[in-house]
């Protein structure tokens, strides 16, 4: 089995560094939108240390994974870059997950090993459970993680789905971001029972609730998961609560339907800042250092906006393709 | 050469297709030492053990969707769903996920897989086990669908849908499962081409589209019109998505008149579609407005004798409907 790889300073830094591209563009795309150049975002804001960190324990280009429409951070963390998230952001013919079909947000790409997504809520659940139980077949240590709201937990596809991978023993790492609200419908009219851990309970395998502003928390807690599935030990579920930064998307506006008070409360409590803090306190990281990241990442961004900007849309006459495998 | 019937024909070509290839699994709620409700997975699972003939939990969406998974992994699952009716707790896998893998990830990813479902009605199951839910899955680009009326159509499409690459609803007349029985080729002699339709019964006067069991039921009424001087050409689809058009349309030229008979409730049903198309496409060499003989638009048959009889098409009300149209 080989060992999961050590969580270096290097490797943080590198995630730190994910994780302000992720910010980056989320920032770039919602002045994109302003100007009236991209129709439609779903953000990150808030998710983005969790999902960082979860991918940073597992394996990409071994594992698979089945993400979720506001997985940007985790899409990144997987190998995706900023250009070809903001190809799919213009959904220009390049856009590797769909070339422009799907919304963004959607990610796929096979040689990555990340599952082609739907913006259904939830069936990528009891998906990642088959997967699962195909590797687990293929016995070559590989796993899958699979990534959901907790407005996900109440479709009868989370049930299927670990119900499934408990009884197979699949090799699932069920990732759920708790940011408490599903659109404008907050989590005490959602998820009945205290949260979502708790529910690991009812089929025999592990819960664990985790801050999702603390990386090596949810490091730490994936990388448990990942040895337990790579062992033959079964799926985990992992609820790490986060917080929704911004509306549920371009079409939401949760000023409407959110308290101010704990909306300004929330705002101060980004996970960025207390992500850079922990690795400034560690002195893995200078502010001189943070600034070079930050402006490194700013001009990769503002390239691949170009880049992509630019990018043909796909071909009209390419609408009928790939119905078929004929086709 | 093996006398078969139509279920023994669907257990014949899983038996030879796992031998093929060792990809082919088997996933369904009793398909393992029970072997299928019906059968049809019958001993399966002692030959080949229980991981590559899986019984599921209870939950139609997990079945379709972990044979997704299986698919996207490289195995070949064939999904049993124990009733066609019961196909709906997984219409969302089935068509947002399993039928536009391919289209929305640009041709990235796959997802050939097939799954079975005994369909239709005429044996006392009453609602929830008689519904012929064929439209709904035509209407889905993405997905291809076959409906065979005969244990040898039974045993070569279903192996020529789980060598296909794209995913497949395989759909099983279960009133037909012990119907007949027929000698039946092995191997690959007994492979059939999906999307070609057969020209089941010669006639001049009059062609009848249809498929499933109401090909039988067909047959009989065309003998039926045969002492009135009225000949009868009967097509049977055999593959509804994609459906063979061109050979309607040659029989249509030479006939002049057309009936399209099926089992489902006439509203919407597929052969609303086969109607329309032909209408379309054969304007100009009708004699006669294209009709669409089938079942009553309440949901499928009641329970009771009197009311399943109610419903069902038989010999004699397709008759009469195929007679009308003779003497348009
Ligand atoms: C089956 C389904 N129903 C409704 C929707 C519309 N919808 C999109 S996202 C969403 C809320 C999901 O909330 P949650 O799972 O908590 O994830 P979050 O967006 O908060 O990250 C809804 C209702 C959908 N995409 N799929």
């Amino acid at each position: 089995m080989p060992e999961a790889k050590p969580l270096t300073p290097e490797r943080v830094l590198e995630a730190y560094r994910t994780v302000l591209r992720a910010r980056a563009l989320d920032d770039r795309r919602f002045v994109l939108n302003r100007a009236g150049k991209l129709a439609f975002i779903i953000s990150p804001r808030g998710h983005e240390v969790a999902q960082v960190a979860a991918i940073t324990a597992l394996q990409p280009g071994r594992d698979r994974f089945c993400l979720y429409y506001r997985n940007f951070a985790a899409a990144l963390a997987c190998g995706f870059t900023p250009e070809e998230l903001m190809l799919a952001a213009f959904a220009r013919a390049a856009d590797p997950s769909s070339g422009g079909r799907q919304t963004p947000g959607n990610f796929g790409s096979r040689r990555r090993g990340i599952v082609i997504g739907s913006s259904t809520v939830g069936p990528q659940i009891p998906k990642a459970a088959g997967i699962g139980l195909a590797l687990k077949w293929k016995g070559e240590g590989a796993l899958c993680y699979v990534s959901f709201g907790e407005g996900a937990t109440s479709q009868g596809d989370f049930h299927e789905g670990l119900n499934f991978a408990a009884l197979h023993r699949c090799p699932v790492i069920f990732f759920c971001e708790n940011n408490h609200w599903a659109i404008s419908v907050p989590q005490s009219l959602q998820v009945a029972g205290p949260g979502v851990a708790e529910r690991a309970a009812a089929y025999g395998i592990p819960g664990t609730r985790v801050p999702g502003d603390d990386f090596f928390a949810v490091h730490a807690t994936v990388a448990k998961a990942a040895e337990r599935a790579r062992s033959g030990g079964g799926p985990t579920l992992i609820e790490a609560e986060v917080l929704r930064l911004q509306s549920h998307s371009t079409d939401d506006d949760q000023r409407a339907y959110r308290d101010p008070v704990e909306l300004a409360a929330e705002a101060l409590k980004d996970p960025i800042p207390r992500l850079r803090d922990a690795l400034l306190q560690r002195g893995w990281l200078s502010p001189e250092i943070d600034q070079t990241m930050r402006d490194d990442v700013n001009r990769e961004v503002e390239r691949a906006t170009e880049v992509a900007e630019a990018a043909p849309e796909p071909e009209p006459g390419s609408l009928g393709h790939h119905v078929y495998a004929d086709a | 050469m093996l006398e078969r019937t139509l279920v023994q024909a669907v257990r014949d070509a899983l038996y030879e297709e796992m031998e093929r290839d060792d990809r082919v699994c088997v996933l369904g709620q009793d398909v393992g030492l029970k072997g299928g409700v019906f059968k049809a997975t019958e001993g399966l699972q002692q030959r080949f053990g229980a991981q590559r003939v899986m019984d599921m939990p209870l939950a139609e969406s997990s079945i379709a969707a972990v044979a997704q998974g299986l698919a996207l992994e490289g195995f070949v699952p064939v999904a049993e769903m124990q009733f066609a009716d019961y196909s709906y707790p997984a219409f969302n896998q089935i068509v947002n996920e399993i039928a536009k893998v391919r289209y929305r990830s640009n041709g990235d990813f796959s997802c050939p897989l097939v799954i079975r479902a005994p369909t239709g009605g005429g044996v006392r199951g009453a609602l929830y086990h008689s519904q012929s839910p064929e439209a709904f899955y035509c209407h889905v680009p993405g997905l291809k669908v076959v409906l065979p009326s005969t244990p040898a159509d039974a045993k070569g499409l279903l192996k020529a849908a789980i060598r296909d690459p794209d995913p497949i609803i395989f759909l099983e007349p279960k009133k037909l499962y012990r119907a007949e029985r027929q000698d039946l080729a092995q191997g690959e002699a007994a492979l059939q081409p999906l999307g070609a339709a057969a020209v089941v019964r010669q006639g001049a006067h009059l062609t009848a589209v249809t498929y499933g069991y109401m090909r039988a039921v067909t047959m009989q009424a065309a003998a039926r019109l045969s002492p009135d001087g009225i000949e009868v050409e009967i097509i049977d689809l055999r593959t509804l998505r994609p459906w063979d058009v061109e050979t309607c349309v040659r029989s249509i030229e030479q006939t002049g008149r057309v009936a399209v008979v099926y089992e489902a409730n006439r509203t919407g049903g597929f052969g609303a579609e086969i109607a329309a198309e032909l209408a379309e496409r054969c304007f100009a060499s009708l004699d006669a407005p294209v009709s669409r003989i089938a079942s009553p638009d309440v949901p499928a048959m009641p329970f009771s004798p009197s009311l399943e009889h109610a419903f069902m098409l038989n010999p004699d009300k397709v008759a009469d409907g195929l007679r009308r149209l003779a003497r348009y």
